[in-house]
């Protein structure tokens, strides 16, 4: 594994050439693929209603850039999930780069043969005499209302299908320097953004700012307990944090930003210098990625550990629609307050089905 | 059980006129029909040979033990893959089917490469991390086999998107069979082609069964016209004699001329049986025993080589030479899949990413 940092500069970004600017999410991921689409005319993007809808898409990645690139790099498709897959798939491997643009992780599902079988296979199985650049990106996520088939998180899905990787932007920074890492890859990624982050600010460098995969963030220190979390659930983890530190509880926030690959060692790490470990995303408890985090921590770290880790995940149930559901089921800070006082009262938790 | 005896030429609604091919074009002279060369026309014949050598000793070898898995072969079918590919140049793409030896041999692969792959060995296409259903040559445009039924029809389509935004003048020809027909990507991937007026030809091999699925029992599809479902996405279609090798190469090469020349998309369907089952060792329980037997006096090889000798464009002895030479090719190459090294378990996880 790479080396870890811990000084929360989020490792070896390559300097930035013009400073930061403040800028969202959303403007980020813009921001990324105007840039690679400038840099290389193989990189095209594909997907439904991503040119004339509003201007650039449902949530507005792409808008603005048919007026620069045109309906051929930014391209409508019919609603056919599977059958845009495969022709991505397919102009990957003859000479372009193609992002490929699902409107919600869940519409991912109606093309599982083309991502799984296909995709995440191809390079092995031809003996490694095939390159697949290929950028599968969508948005993933509860927390608006969507219900069941619009709000749910698939990480887990594809970090399991060797030959995926598997990137999950927290912050607008890490959005725009992933998404520019993963249009140069030449391995498929599953680039999954999450949709309460399109609207969050942060400083972003201009031009070339590229995070690699496999280096996990710190994005905040602290001594006592690791919190490792997906997406949204970080802004969690540091809201949490905030609440704890007059208690004398310091959370250590730790961001994988990619799953594959996953930069284990920084958690082990920090779980060395904290003893206690927490993982949490909104995807169901049962398998989720929680416990590969916490299992991977354990591998890693168990001589360290004062107690047992936990996971705060949704419940093994879809994710429901009225607010007072949706926020039952999903980890929330409270959650996150609430396990680590747990947890450094010296009581040991088992927290399996607890949700 | 609907009529499956073999129609000789057919044609469908949409289609290639009679006159083209079939027994009409026995009678003429090859060289006048086809605008090939003798040379050509040859060639045709013992890349014909070839498959039916290497899909023989495929089937020897799975039954003696020596080939893993399941290994799904050809016999019957070699004018199709020969007939289509022989309109293509080396830059054009095929992707092809879970019974794809042919496809391959065709497109010009490299049998020793193949029968080591098949052997599971490190100097195989995929250095054994394939196998039968996988194998795939880039340097050839083949973008591989595939062991899922429709599978490969999306990156057919993205070759030719590839092609028409790189502004090449290549084409992409997706093989797929009967069964493939009701996989719902081939709807979604004809449609996109038809809107994006792609270079691909949508190639169907009709040889009646999806394993034991009969196409009277799971295509719904008037008289069985297979090619009329393209009239869904306004994509023009042919169907051909898939028993003959010149009936197929011309109905082919129009569509591959029309896609060259940003026609867009066809469907060409090539009506043709396998002369064994779905798998070496398929007991076909699902077809009467003598359904073959028909066909099996249409092998496209024994016809073809008649053709030649009654054209003169060869002789009965280099026709025997010709196959005496596929025979050696195939023990050629099988001797080194035998001879090559077994692939080392330290590279296991080599070649996951790039």
């Amino acid at each position: 594994m790479n080396a870890v940092s811990n000084d929360g500069s989020g490792g070896a970004s390559p300097p930035a050439t013009g400073g930061t600017v403040t800028m969202t999410y959303v403007q980020a991921l813009n921001e990324a693929l105007r840039e690679e689409m400038e840099r290389d005319p193989t990189v095209f993007v594909m997907g439904e209603d991503i040119a004339v809808w509003g201007g650039g898409g449902v949530f507005g990645v792409t808008k603005g850039l048919v007026d620069i690139f045109g309906p051929e790099r930014i391209r409508d498709t019919p609603i056919s999930e599977a059958g845009f897959t495969g022709v991505g798939l397919g102009a990957a491997l003859t000479g372009m780069r193609p992002v490929v643009e699902y409107m919600y992780a869940d519409f991912m599902m109606v093309a599982m043969d083309q991502i799984a079988n296909q995709a995440a296979k191809i390079r092995y199985m031809f003996g490694g005499k095939a390159r697949v650049p290929l950028v599968l990106r969508t948005q993933e996520g509860a927390g608006r209302g969507n219900g069941p088939q619009h709000s749910q998180s698939l990480e887990a899905w594809f970090t399991h299908i060797p030959g995926l990787k598997v990137a999950v932007p927290s912050t607008p920074a890490d959005a725009k320097g992933l998404l520019k890492m993963a249009i140069r890859d030449d391995n498929p990624v599953v680039f999954l953004e999450h949709k309460l982050l399109y609207g969050k600010k942060g400083e972003v460098p201009v031009g070339e700012h590229l995070v690699p995969f496999g280096r996990a963030n710190v994005l905040r220190e602290g001594r006592h307990v690791t919190v490792v979390g997906v997406h949204i659930t970080n802004d969690h983890a540091l809201e949490a944090a905030e609440i704890l530190a007059p208690e004398g509880i310091e959370l250590e926030v730790v961001d994988p930003r990619t799953l594959v690959p996953y930069d284990r060692e920084a958690v082990a790490a920090s779980v060395r210098k904290t003893g206690r470990l927490i993982a949490v995303h909104q995807a169901p408890e049962r398998v989720g990625v929680a416990a590969e985090i916490i299992q991977c921590a354990i591998e890693d770290a168990f001589d360290y550990l004062d107690a047992p880790p936990m996971r705060l995940c949704a419940a093994n149930m879809p994710v429901p629609y009225a607010k007072t559901l949706e926020d039952a089921d999903l980890p929330q800070v409270a959650d996150i307050v609430g396990a680590a006082r747990r947890l450094m009262s010296g009581r040991s938790v088992t927290t399996a089905g607890s949700r | 059980m609907a009529d499956q005896r073999p129609q000789g030429k057919t044609n469908a609604a949409g289609g290639r006129s009679p006159k083209a091919g079939g027994r009409k074009a026995k009678a003429a002279k090859l060289v006048e029909t086809t605008g090939l060369r003798p040379d050509e026309l040859i060639g045709l014949l013992q890349r014909m040979m070839l498959i039916r050598e290497f899909e023989e000793e495929c089937a020897r070898l799975y039954r003696a033990g020596r080939i893993r898995g399941v290994t799904h072969t050809y016999q019957g079918q070699e004018a199709v893959a020969v007939g289509v590919c022989s309109t293509l140049n080396v830059s054009d793409f095929i992707t092809s089917t879970h019974r794809g030896h042919a496809h391959v041999i065709a497109k010009g692969g490299d049998v020793n490469l193949m029968m080591a792959e098949l052997l599971g060995k490190a100097t195989g296409y995929c250095k054994g991390r394939g196998g039968s259903m996988h194998i795939a040559d880039m340097s050839q445009g083949i973008l591989g086999a595939n062991g899922i039924v429709g599978g490969g029809m999306g990156i057919a389509v993205g070759a030719a998107l590839s092609s028409k935004m790189l502004g090449r003048d290549t084409v992409a020809v997706c093989f797929f069979g009967d069964g493939a027909m009701n996989q719902g990507i081939l709807h979604e991937v004809s449609n996109i082609a038809a809107c994006w007026n792609l270079p691909v030809v949508f190639l169907c091999e009709n040889n009646f069964y999806g394993m034991s699925a009969s196409v009277e029992d799971t295509l719904a599809c008037k008289e069985m016209n297979l090619a009329g479902r393209a009239a869904a996405y306004d994509i023009p279609a042919a169907t051909c004699d898939g028993m003959d090798v010149i009936d197929v190469h011309l109905a082919t090469r129009a569509a591959v001329e029309r896609a060259r020349g940003g026609g867009g998309p066809s469907y060409v369907v090539c009506t043709t049986y396998r002369f064994l089952g779905h798998h070496v060792g398929d007991p076909l329980t699902y077809r009467d025993k003598s359904a073959v037997d028909p066909w099996r006096l249409r092998d496209p090889i024994p016809n073809f080589a008649g053709r030649l000798v009654a054209d003169n464009l060869a002789t009965r002895e280099q026709v025997d030479r010709w196959e005496a030479e596929a025979k050696d090719a195939i023990a050629r190459a099988l001797a080194f899949a035998e001879e090559s090294p077994d692939p080392d378990p330290s590279n296991l996880t080599e070649d996951v990413f790039a």
